[in-house]
């Protein structure tokens, strides 16, 4: 199975961008307001 | 369309970029239609063999990949398309990042589509499910996936709107996690222009392919479908979704726990029995944001349920909750190894997939198409309400007779190739399993007319709509401290 040599690194190095990306979207306030964004898109119309 | 940075100033306001999405609106509609009449084709060649007719272009073998192509990657491509251009925009106040680039996903997309009508019936493939594809169409893929991703990123990078909206979350890991997949799964030496042989050997390329396989059920056919759902379904009901800390919840756990659920697809074979028992584990854990999710849609209808009575197009898109949640939970029971020696190589398999397919991904697609037919050419609502009701009923009464069927046949299947007899031998032969299947397979071709029914239904509507109405690209809104109202829709 040396196949996992590969695949379990990728998703090792995958969980931690999804992590890393995670980590910035807390930091950079995306889920300070869980509300608004819900009504906000019923908001917009033509 | 011009990059003006302010849509404020000057005479000519900015619109969103529209057309691509229209282009790929009606494709999906056309596709959806090729698709499925070859699927109703297959199908009665299971039925019938006759119907095979002896030629070797119109045999089983060579449409079969032909219909899971047409069905996933040109109805459901084109819908995930026209849905992520349209939603990303709208959810941004961006017009889209590189709109040339874009035109180029749309006539590259088509292009792959073609290359696959064509070089599968010649019998041109790799042989590897859902990538059959040769070296030189995976490569246009690429390039077009890449172009996809580009022009998606490049939109929420120069959004007005510093919230990027859950559904842009569920498309952009759809669009990076597919790109990763088919580059993988797809390296292959090739030794001709049309003939290539798998970077990978046996299990190894086994254990690729439904790594692969299996999280492109779940990034293409799930995440990119729930991006839709998350915008269509609260605009449809015109209400927030019901909780949309849960949506980010089921976000981030279904992407942190997805990528391992391949191996449940080669259970008893010759993968290392712990990395079988991985898959299974993942499989189960992947029942919960599933769940989540489902609920989470569902739920925006509470105190609103009268809605589902009087629009059809929400009774499409909750319905496919219904048959999502439905089949998430069927996948992780045949997840289970000892469910799996019953159902494994039989209809069953088959009956699950199109409960995803017919009920989940067809229906969300075709409820998001019905949302966005009229807004694009400039009408209130499409040309006939009543027929979206009558394609909604046939189409449900069709996913219905289908996987009826085919969980009677598979689970009739399973229990027939390990009966055995007191004395150890097998108590049917293989062929007896087929005779006693056919009733099934002829009831699913029904289903299947049905379903292919109430896509022409919606060809002819969507036709209708967009001859009596015109193309039309919203105007972007401007920036919150605008100066007095701006007109909304600009001629295309």
């Amino acid at each position: 199975m040396e196949i996992l040599y590969l695949l379990v690194p990728l998703s090792v190095l995958l969980v931690l961008a999804v992590g890393v990306l995670f980590w910035w979207s807390l930091g950079s306030g995306q889920f300070d307001d869980l509300d608004g964004p819900a009504q906000r898109i019923l908001d917009d119309d033509d | 369309m011009t990059q003006a940075g302010s849509s404020t100033a000057g005479n000519v306001p900015e619109t969103y970029h529209y057309k691509v999405v229209r282009q790929f609106a009606v494709m999906t509609v056309v596709w959806g239609v090729v698709g499925m009449l070859v699927g109703v084709i297959i199908a009665s060649q299971l039925a019938f063999p006759e119907l095979n007719f002896g030629i070797p272009w119109l045999s089983y073998g060579r449409l079969r990949p032909l219909h899971t192509n047409a069905v996933i990657f040109a109805f459901g491509g084109c819908s995930l398309f026209a849905t992520s251009y349209y939603v990303v925009q709208r959810t941004c106040h961006a017009p889209l990042f590189a709109p040339g680039l874009a035109a180029f996903t749309f006539w590259g997309w088509q292009l792959v589509i073609l290359a696959a009508a064509i070089s599968l019936p010649l019998g041109y493939t790799q042989g590897k499910e859902y990538a059959e594809l040769e070296w030189p169409i995976d490569i246009l893929i690429a390039v077009v996936w890449v172009s996809y991703a580009v022009v998606f990123f490049g939109t929420i990078v120069k959004r007005k709107i510093p919230h990027i909206y859950v559904a842009n979350w569920f498309f952009g890991a759809f669009i990076l996690t597919v790109a990763l997949l088919h580059i993988v799964n797809s390296a292959a030496i090739p030794v001709s222009f049309l003939k290539s042989y798998s970077a990978y050997a046996g299990v190894q390329d086994a254990m690729v392919q439904w790594w692969y396989g299996h999280n492109a059920v779940g990034f293409f056919l799930t995440a990119g479908f729930l991006g839709m759902m998350y915008y269509f379904i609260p605009k449809q009901a015109g209400r927030p979704i019901y909780s949309y800390r849960l949506s980010i919840v089921h976000f981030w756990a279904l992407i942190f726990t997805y990528m391992w659920a391949g191996p449940h697809h080669l259970h008893y074979t010759a993968l290392p029995d712990w990395t079988q028992s991985l898959g299974m584990l993942f499989s189960l854990i992947l029942l919960a944001p599933s769940w989540g999710g489902m609920i989470n849609g569902i739920m925006t209808l509470s105190g609103a349920w009268h809605k589902l009575r009087s629009d059809p197009i929400l009774k499409f898109l909750i319905v496919s909750l219904s048959f999502y949640g439905m089949s998430t939970f069927e996948g992780p029971m045949m997840a289970i190894k000892t469910v799996n020696a019953l159902s494994h190589y039989t209809d069953w398999t088959v009956g699950h997939v199109h409960s995803g397919a017919l009920g989940w991904v067809g229906l969300v697609a075709m409820g998001s198409i019905y949302f966005l037919i009229p807004k694009l050419f400039g009408q209130k609502e499409m040309y006939s309400v009543k027929l979206i009701e009558l394609h909604f009923w046939i189409a449900t009464v069709g996913i219905v007779l289908y996987i009826a069927a085919m969980w009677i046949a598979g689970v009739m299947q399973g229990l027939m190739w390990r009966a055995v007899n007191s004395d150890g031998t097998l108590t049917y032969t293989f062929v007896e399993s087929v005779k006693a299947t056919f009733p099934y397979y002829v009831i699913r071709l029904a289903g299947g007319v049905l379903y292919l029914g109430g896509m022409l239904l919606m060809a002819y509507n969507v036709f209708k709509t967009i001859a009596q109405g015109t193309s039309v690209n919203a105007v972007v809104p401007a920036p919150v401290d605008a100066h007095g109202p701006t007109p909304t829709l600009a001629k295309a």
